[in-house]
């Protein structure tokens, strides 16, 4: 069913697909051949296992934006920021967990006790120099045992026009990451966002509330774990369950 | 807001007396705080009130006229669309991004569309007449949005005429959509692969003659407002930001404009064919709501040079990406229901093919399957900079959606660009940036 | 009965509710209480192409004491709930609620944690106008039907009565689901 199988066209530049075998990183498991989660599996396909992965590391040269394949401004950005942090004494290979190139668009996955110093040093180094962080956006993977809550930060450098993904993730039971609002003071209120949403806590984020939900709420609305929240719709005659109580494709 | 009756009371806390006014005898509290004459008074403006942009709560904390401090509080329009994305198919996501920031639906629509479009990599394969049509809407798009812009921060300011004039105009813009899509507001015109339609017959004339009509009317706002000196005394170097302050609350948009930096996505990444435009990205260094204020009269009018050039380009064409397991039916007209529907695609469904039948129903029920990763899409709004960070799962249904709303992070700046200043220049710092609480709360 | 034809000319008998039902249909001044897209569709039915100063009501109060109806335009978040309350009580009676568009009269489409599934969930509601922004014209259509409720209430002793009777009404109305037929 995967829409992306189309023909490669012989003009468009080569696409480097990141790899999708067992690399990648499971965040789910599927059974069944619809997806179907609740009511009767009638397809007979019930016993159809498929284990749900994200793109997976990427190897050297990275390339650049929209699947240029090479050495590109990808591995200009890993260059750099790789040098930066040795002449800190920090060793990349500790910082820097995995570098996934997908789509054209480059995430490095950095271990989170390091966020502080790459972010400071992706902001200063006159060679990076992303001046704008685009906020950070959290995403929930209960499956992804021990790295459950994802942070995903977009920097932006205007001096250079390019474009690169920060990850950070933190297990539930600890969920931990550095603030960077001292670096990138727009970061104050997405930050906060992030926490409400999703229980994230930031270290070191002045003032950490909740900013869309009311004071008192309980729980963190958009994790996987919380329900949608909608009440059953009635109609005459009829009642239609709400929409996340639905049988429905997954 | 410390009690919910409307009564006024004092109360003595560690800092002092606390007399909270949400009502009721006022001469108790003027009689009390004439005893003091500590002038600090902390205001709670919004999250009802007529000049605060809508729901958005200011706190401010005043000395005599001075703000001493200001804080915002959002919220009140939590939406929760991000979570309710996550239980829709793809193709539905559109019907509620384009309810976020609902005086840009298109930019919306169009931000949520490119990132689903990378993630199942058909990125060049969405046709040049959709493309072109898709930078129609938006420039339109920027036009009602920033006419809007002028016209509630003028009426925030108490001139109900600029709010008539931008209302009128915006109705033009309205026409447009109603014609194209359908819908005055909230169209979920743009959809993963396209457009849901192509433009109507009759379309390119209609807008032509918009193009021509709002030239006219644009110098209007000039000689209404632009040299009016009780409006440049309102606004002159009032909400001040500069470049400096801009970058580190990652402000964007015409804020940032501005300040001097002519950052604009629409040129420096470009996206659905921006680089073949030709248009000018306009500055000011004033860093005020005066200068902020020209500048979006300055891009309407080069949203109409891009919308004249767009019309040029239109090419018969479809509408939609060629591969069928994206595609919805793209060629509708209008049914004896007054719907759109597309009566070729229906009687090929009912009456020759059972596959494409069985092939339609599961393209509309069950939705197309998006590889797993993520993407990260962005457009230049009318506020600036919005991104729409997408996550699959290799399911039918978004893994998670989040937008980066400009008017979010522009709302940031409310404290630095206030503070120190009178409370009524808070109105018209607010309204220079031009928050949307849809936008900001989602 | 007979009285009119012995009056002098330029009088017109009608009773004190009729009277007072028609100021208070012609004088209305409605709370600004716009909270999503409805809100833009409210302003643009106050400015130039619809112009509701043709009913006597394009000046919105923005202070709930000087207002006697309230338009709630668009989604009601668990959080604005409280808000639109505290607004509601502050105003004056008589007061009348019109509920803009399907996310304050049901939820909507956001059937989710963070909406309230209908304002009447927080205050009672007169007209339930839906529509996703309902048009314009639909919500000068509202209004017109406002002013005719209006223009047929009760005052005292009548209007205590017609309350207690609606409400009983209301009581003994079937649930939805248990409602057969088409929907209408």
């Amino acid at each position: 069913m995967s829409a992306a199988s189309g023909e490669p066209r012989e003009d468009a530049p080569a696409e480097e697909p990141a790899r999708r075998d067992e690399a990648g990183e499971a965040i789910a498991v599927r059974r069944g051949m619809f997806g179907a989660n609740n009511g009767g599996d009638t397809t007979g396909y019930g016993g159809l296992v498929r284990t749900v992965r994200l793109p997976g590391p990427s190897e050297r040269p990275y390339g650049g934006p929209r699947g240029r394949s090479g050495h590109g401004e990808f591995d200009e950005v890993a260059d750099e920021l790789e040098g930066a942090l040795e002449e800190q004494g920090l060793a990349p290979a500790e910082v820097i967990e995995k570098t996934v190139v997908d789509r054209g668009e480059v995430t490095f996955h950095i271990a989170r006790a390091h966020l502080p110093a790459v972010a400071r040093t992706l902001r200063d180094d006159p060679a990076l120099r992303f001046e704008l962080c685009t906020g950070v956006s959290g995403v929930h993977f209960p499956g992804d045992a021990g790295r459950e809550l994802h942070a995903v930060y977009h920097m932006r450098s205007l001096t250079h026009n390019r474009l690169i993904r920060l990850e950070v993730s933190a297990p539930d039971a600890d969920p931990h990451v550095p603030s960077i609002v001292d670096v990138y003071p727009t970061n104050d209120w997405h930050e906060r966002e992030v926490y409400d949403f999703f229980g994230l806590l930031f270290d070191g984020h002045p003032a950490l509330t909740r900013i869309m939900m009311p004071d008192d709420w309980q729980g963190f609305p958009q994790r996987k774990d919380y329900p949608l929240g909608g009440i059953p719709v009635e109609y005459k005659g009829a009642q239609i369950p709400a929409p996340d109580q639905r049988r429905s494709y997954s | 807001m410390s009690n919910t009756q409307a009564t006024a009371g004092i109360r003595e806390t560690t800092e002092g007396p606390v007399y909270d006014v949400t009502g009721g005898d006022w001469d108790r509290i003027a009689e009390e705080i004439a005893k003091n004459d500590d002038e600090r008074i902390i205001v709670n403006m919004g999250p009802q009130h007529p000049s605060t942009h809508g729901v958005l709560r200011l706190i401010l904390e005043i000395d005599g006229e001075t703000v001493t401090e200001a804080r915002c509080g959002i919220g009140y329009l939590h939406t929760g669309i991000e979570k309710n994305l996550e239980y829709r198919t793809w193709t539905q996501g559109t019907t509620f991004v384009t309810r976020m920031d609902y005086l840009t639906p298109f930019f919306n629509e169009a931000a949520y569309c490119l990132a689903v479009e990378r993630l199942l990599g058909i990125e060049d394969d969405v046709p040049d007449r959709a493309n072109v049509i898709r930078v129609l809407m938006m420039e339109l798009n920027r036009l009602s949005s920033h006419l809007v812009a002028i016209a509630t921060g003028g009426m925030e300011l108490g001139a109900t005429t600029v709010m008539i004039f931008g209302f009128r105009d915006r109705e033009l813009c309205l026409d447009l959509y109603e014609l194209i899509t359908g819908l005055r507001m909230n169209s979920a015109y743009i959809r993963p692969g396209g457009l849901s339609q192509d433009l109507p017959a009759g379309s390119v004339d209609a807008i032509r003659e918009f193009v021509k009509k709002m030239r006219k009317n644009l110098v209007e706002y000039d000689k209404l407002c632009s040299g009016n000196p009780v409006f440049k005394a309102r606004l002159k170097d009032i909400g001040h930001l500069d470049l400096s302050g801009c970058m580190a609350l990652g402000i964007t948009g015409p804020v940032l404009r501005s300040a001097g930096l002519p950052h604009d996505l629409r040129k420096a990444q470009p996206y659905c064919g921006y680089e073949n435009y030709d248009f000018e990205v306009p500055t000011t260094d004033t860093a005020d709501s005066y200068g902020r204020f020209l500048l979006r009269l300055e891009e309407m009018r080069e949203s109409l040079r891009i919308i004249e050039q767009c019309v040029d380009r239109l090419e018969p064409g479809p509408v939609m990406v060629g591969d069928k397991k994206i595609a919805w039916p793209a060629q509708l007209a209008l049914g004896p229901d007054g719907l759109g529907n597309s009566l070729d695609h229906i009687k090929n469904i009912m009456g020759t093919s059972m596959e494409a039948l069985i092939h339609h129903f599961k393209l509309v029920t069950e939705g197309f399957r998006v590889p797993p990763g993520q993407a990260y899409a962005a457009v230049e709004s009318p506020k600036g900079e919005l991104g729409a960070h997408v996550v699959s799962d290799g399911g039918t249904r978004p893994y998670r959606v989040h937008f980066r709303d400009p008017s979010f992070t522009n709302l940031e700046a409310v404290a630095a660009m206030c503070e120190g200043g009178m409370v009524a220049d808070v109105i018209v710092a607010v309204a220079s940036i031009d928050p949307v609480m849809g936008g900001v709360d989602r | 009965m007979g009285l009119e034809e012995k009056l002098p000319s330029g009088f017109l008998l009608g009773t004190v509710e009729q009277l007072a039902g028609w100021a208070r249909k012609s004088s209305m001044f409605p709370a600004t209480f716009g909270l999503a897209c409805c809100a833009i569709e409210m302003m643009t039915t106050g400015a130039g192409r619809y112009d509701l100063a043709r009913f006597g009501m394009e000046v919105f109060r923005g202070s709930p004491r000087q207002a006697d109806l309230m338009i709630v335009a668009g989604r009601v978040s668990q959080k604005m709930a409280p808000v639109l309350r505290q607004v509601y009580d502050q105003m004056p009676n008589p007061k009348w609620v019109i509920s803009m568009g399907v996310c304050a009269s049901s939820g909507g489409m956001f059937n989710n944690y963070a909406i309230v599934q209908g304002v009447d969930h927080v205050v009672p509601v007169d007209i339930y106008l839906p529509g996703c922004p309902p048009r314009p014209e639909m919500l000068m259509d509202a209004i017109l039907k406002l002013h005719q409720k209006i223009q047929g209430g009760k005052l005292g002793v009548n209007q205590q009565e017609a309350a207690r009777e609606a409400e009983e009404a209301a009581r003994n109305a079937l649930p939805t689901i248990e409602m057969k037929g088409l929907l209408r």
